[in-house]
């Protein structure tokens, strides 16, 4: 039967950095034709896993098999032979360059003598096109594509050098809710031509609704390989984090009243690119609600939230908090004003990593009256705030001295929280608060945020999870280039009409 | 094996050890070069030795070499910590020279106002000379190497300019008109020229010993000047700024830090520490400047000063000793064994290269490691 051979195997796979077992004893098998969840927090060693069996890390212990025999994978160039492909969550596609250029790099078609054969190329990647059903423009360049489309063009890529196993890491990161749809359809006309799929991810419901079996990883070891139809969602999730866990939050009471806390006018910001990142949007923020914004990246989330706390200079339009203007203000104005700020990308923007937690916890006030005397820094005052902080927001280890850089990225996450929250803004700008976190830590920093609103305060999360801002928000602001197309209500937000509006087709 | 892997261990948890691995590696790499070109390398780390602690004069000696390349490495260690590689610390140096020729022959003051008062113009024109170089990165976003180069050459021409004024040259020479006494900050500078001075010395050998170099108080103004960087980098409001800049600029910004004005403040600082070093040198060894065909490499000392001493500013007084001591003692070469006095800059061009990649030492380890083990996979 041929829909029972084993197509990739890994046994007791081991992996090893220094003394630290990121993958111990891993087993796993994908048969042809079937699509196999890679499921995992963050952490758990689903990347290290993957990274094996396409030859980018050389295994400590154990051993691969493709189609029964032994192999051992030196470099990628390696596993492709053995038709194995991979699609990265960040895609490595050269953007001024064609679909074809970008397909054949590496692998390229010629004539014999050196010359690019385009014609050959590209009669190979439309018919792969049709018999997929991909729909891909062969003489578009990245530049002009869309996100989703970009993927596909990974697909192409690995199918166009014969892979018989796809690997997709966290392929539904970056897609709208209609993509994610279409992604599923490709992978079963995948699996329907005997090819087979293995996809990372940390997703329940997409396993739930892509995938025939689940192996789910904690800690670097497989805990059990399920069949997805028999078991439910509740129970995968129990089997990632090792405990029951809530999946629905409660999000209380929205406010009773209307009354205008943030209010922005006729915005205009510009982006690095010097174009029009948001355009003319308009958006009022109320008092005691958590307003949400969905969109999918690169549609102005980035420039808005820049804009709204100083960190980049406002084109046209205003800002307005409780009727008084803050366009134009900086950074530290608008700080004092009452607005907080999470910033997308904690590393980046949220902390100075070779800082200690200490000094990270007191990075906007570290003049102020309480930790300066005459430009003295106050270190024991200082310890002991960051103490009181680490103790109430549970930042583990308690060590107000160590470096920020050697926290885990939960952690880290609620340093910056707990510095944010403790200064009780009348406004947090959360923004992808909980990116990248696993289970325990999403659940605390949404908890956060929810009592922060009970606290009478307001919450404005940006968030590319569409469940999360579906999960948190009283209201769903969409944006998409730039402009707010639609404010709907949490209580009727119907998750496929909100992502109509993110991909702009209302 | 064990030995190694046991070392490798207590090597790798404490980066602190990486300077004086990186020093060790420096002085065998001299020795081998030394051994190549037919000379006896252990003579030679002996000769230089001696000629570091072999006699008083000596010691007094390498003091004085030190101490400009001292403040020169803490205005590089300084700018290093904002996140600013401070090139330019070689033409502010030179500045420094051209602002206390100029205030020191001109006028006579009593020496107690005539010495802060030219400390303080230096600090204040050098430290405007080196903000220049913070405001041109804060507005228009001219990377500070580039500019800082080019501020060294600025200096350079202008000094040789001013050499050359009527009101300011001796006449019929390259060189300034000397300082006055009261700007002069060498110890019993007139007393050990005169003729009891000298009867007197010959009877105390210690204090000759002492006082045959030109001795000063420059080391005292390093060594606050070391106390200064560190209380402003430890325990101050702007310290703290400063370094979230150098951290990481982004994240300052977002926590309101103004972080084009830190650019600024702390090349004003940069340049000041590297403008003092160059006053003092006029005003404790040379008393004049003279034309200047090419740099003469304080500055670009001081970024080596400040990269073996780790940055910090306690780090820097102990690499500023150590580099002046080698390049004094390392004088002693030519004359003795006739081994080229270049090996000095052999040895710390080594030292610096290794300290600069704190990466390669575990590298180095590893590939002992490797031939250990047999291949495992």
């Amino acid at each position: 039967m041929k829909e029972t051979t084993i197509a990739v195997e890994m046994r007791e796979a081991t992996k090893m950095f220094g003394a630290f077992v990121a993958n111990d004893k891993i087993n796993l098998q994908v048969r042809r034709g079937e699509i196999l969840a890679i499921l995992g927090e963050n952490g758990a060693g689903k990347s290290t896993l993957m990274n094996m069996l396409y030859g980018l890390y050389s295994l400590t212990s154990g051993s691969i098999l493709v189609d029964g025999k032994k192999v051992v994978f030196a470099s990628p160039a390696d596993a492709i032979a053995h038709g194995i492909g991979m699609v990265h969550q960040h895609f490595m596609l050269v953007k001024p360059f064609t679909v074809i250029q970008n397909i054949i790099l590496g692998s390229e078609t010629t004539k014999g003598y050196g010359a690019l054969d385009y014609k050959k190329a590209k009669e190979k990647i439309v018919a792969l096109s049709q018999r997929y059903k991909l729909n891909i423009d062969p003489d578009a360049t990245i530049n002009q594509i869309s996100v989703g489309m970009q993927q596909k063009v990974e697909i192409l890529k690995a199918l166009f050098r014969n892979a018989n196993t796809l690997i997709l890491d966290e392929p539904t990161a970056v897609l709208t809710p209609q993509e994610i749809q279409e992604l599923g359809k490709i992978m079963k006309s995948l699996t329907a031509e005997g090819k087979s799929v293995i996809f990372i991810s940390h997703k329940l419901k997409e396993i739930k609704e892509l995938a025939d079996k689940c192996t789910v990883i904690r800690k670097g070891k497989v805990i059990e390989t399920v069949s997805v139809a028999d078991t439910s969602i509740k129970e995968m999730a129990r089997l990632m984090v090792g405990r029951a866990v809530l999946l629905n939050v409660d999000k209380g009471e929205k406010p009773k009243t209307q009354e205008e806390l943030l209010k922005i006018t006729k915005l205009c910001v510009r982006n690095e690119k010097n174009l029009l990142a948001v355009d003319h949007l308009d958006l009022t923020i109320y008092k005691g609600e958590i307003l949400g914004l969905a969109g999918i990246d690169g549609n102005g989330q980035d420039e808005l939230v820049k804009a709204i706390t100083g960190l980049k200079p406002i084109e046209s339009g205003q800002v307005e908090k409780e009727g008084k203007r803050i366009t134009g203000d900086t950074p530290k104005e608008i700080y004092r004003s009452g607005i907080g700020h999470i910033p997308s990308d904690r590393q980046k923007h949220g902390l100075v990593l070779d800082f200690s937690v200490q000094n990270n916890m007191v990075l906007e006030i570290y003049n102020s009256k309480n930790f300066s005397h005459r430009f003295i820094l106050q270190k024991g005052k200082i310890k002991s705030f960051a103490k009181r902080l680490i103790k109430s927001f549970d930042v583990r280890p308690t060590d107000e001295n160590k470096l920020a850089r050697d926290l885990s990225g939960g952690n880290q996450q609620k340093v910056i929280l707990a510095r944010e929250i403790d200064a009780s803004p009348d406004l947090l700008i959360a923004c992808q608060p909980t990116r990248g976190l696993d289970v325990g830590a999403i659940e605390y920093i949404q908890k956060s945020l929810l009592d922060h609103k009970k606290n009478g305060k307001t919450v404005f999360l940006v968030s590319l999870e569409l469940d999360e801002v579906l999960a948190l928000s009283d209201r769903i602001a969409v944006i998409h280039a730039g402009k707010i197309v639609g404010i709907v209500d949490a209580e009727d937000a119907d998750r496929n009409q909100i992502g109509l509006m993110m991909s702009g087709g209302f | 094996m064990v030995f190694l892997r046991k070392f490798k261990n207590m090597v790798e948890n404490n980066p602190k050890l990486f300077p004086f691995i990186s020093i060790l590696i420096g002085l065998v790499s001299g020795g081998v070069v030394l051994l190549i070109s037919g000379y006896n390398p252990f003579e030679a780390y002996r000769i230089i030795l001696w000629g570091i602690f072999g006699k008083i004069s000596y010691f007094s000696y390498t003091i004085v070499k030190s101490t400009p390349i001292i403040l020169t490495g803490l205005s590089v260690t300084f700018a290093f910590r904002t996140g600013l590689f401070n090139i330019g610390a070689e033409g502010q140096f030179i500045m420094g020279t051209i602002v206390a020729a100029i205030f020191g022959s001109l006028f006579q003051m009593p020496f107690y106002l005539h010495i802060p008062f030219i400390i303080l113009l230096t600090i204040i024109i050098t430290g405007i000379f080196g903000a220049v170089i913070g405001f041109l990165k804060a507005n228009y976003g001219v990377h500070e190497v580039i500019s800082s180069i080019m501020m060294n050459w600025i200096a350079l021409y202008l000094r040789n300019y001013f050499v050359r004024l009527s009101w300011l040259a001796k006449p019929n020479s390259e060189q300034t008109k000397s300082i006055f006494d009261s700007a002069v900050i060498t110890f019993f500078d007139n007393f050990k020229m005169s003729k009891e001075g000298i009867l007197w010395l010959s009877g105390h050998p210690i204090c000759k010993g002492i006082l045959r170099a030109p001795t000063n108080a420059g080391i005292f103004i390093a060594i606050l000047a070391v106390i200064f960087v560190y209380f402003i980098l430890n325990k101050t409001t702007l310290g703290y700024r400063l370094k979230a800049v150098g951290f990481n600029s982004d994240s300052a910004r977002f926590g309101g830090i103004d972080v084009n004005k830190s650019f600024v403040t702390s090349m004003f600082i940069s340049g000041a520490l590297a403008g003092l070093a160059g006053a003092l040198q006029v005003m404790a060894v040379s008393h004049n400047i003279s034309i200047l065909s090419m740099m003469e490499g304080y500055g670009f000392d001081g970024i080596a000063v400040a990269l073996i001493g780790g940055c910090s500013a306690v780090g820097n007084l102990w690499a500023g000793l150590f580099f002046g001591a080698l390049k004094y003692g390392g004088t002693k070469l030519q004359p003795l064994m006739g081994a080229p006095f270049e090996i000095i800059n052999i040895v710390m061009g080594v030292i610096v290269f290794f300290v600069a990649m704190p990466k390669i030492i575990p590298f180095i380890f590893s590939i002992f490691e490797k031939k250990g083990e047999k291949n495992v996979r």
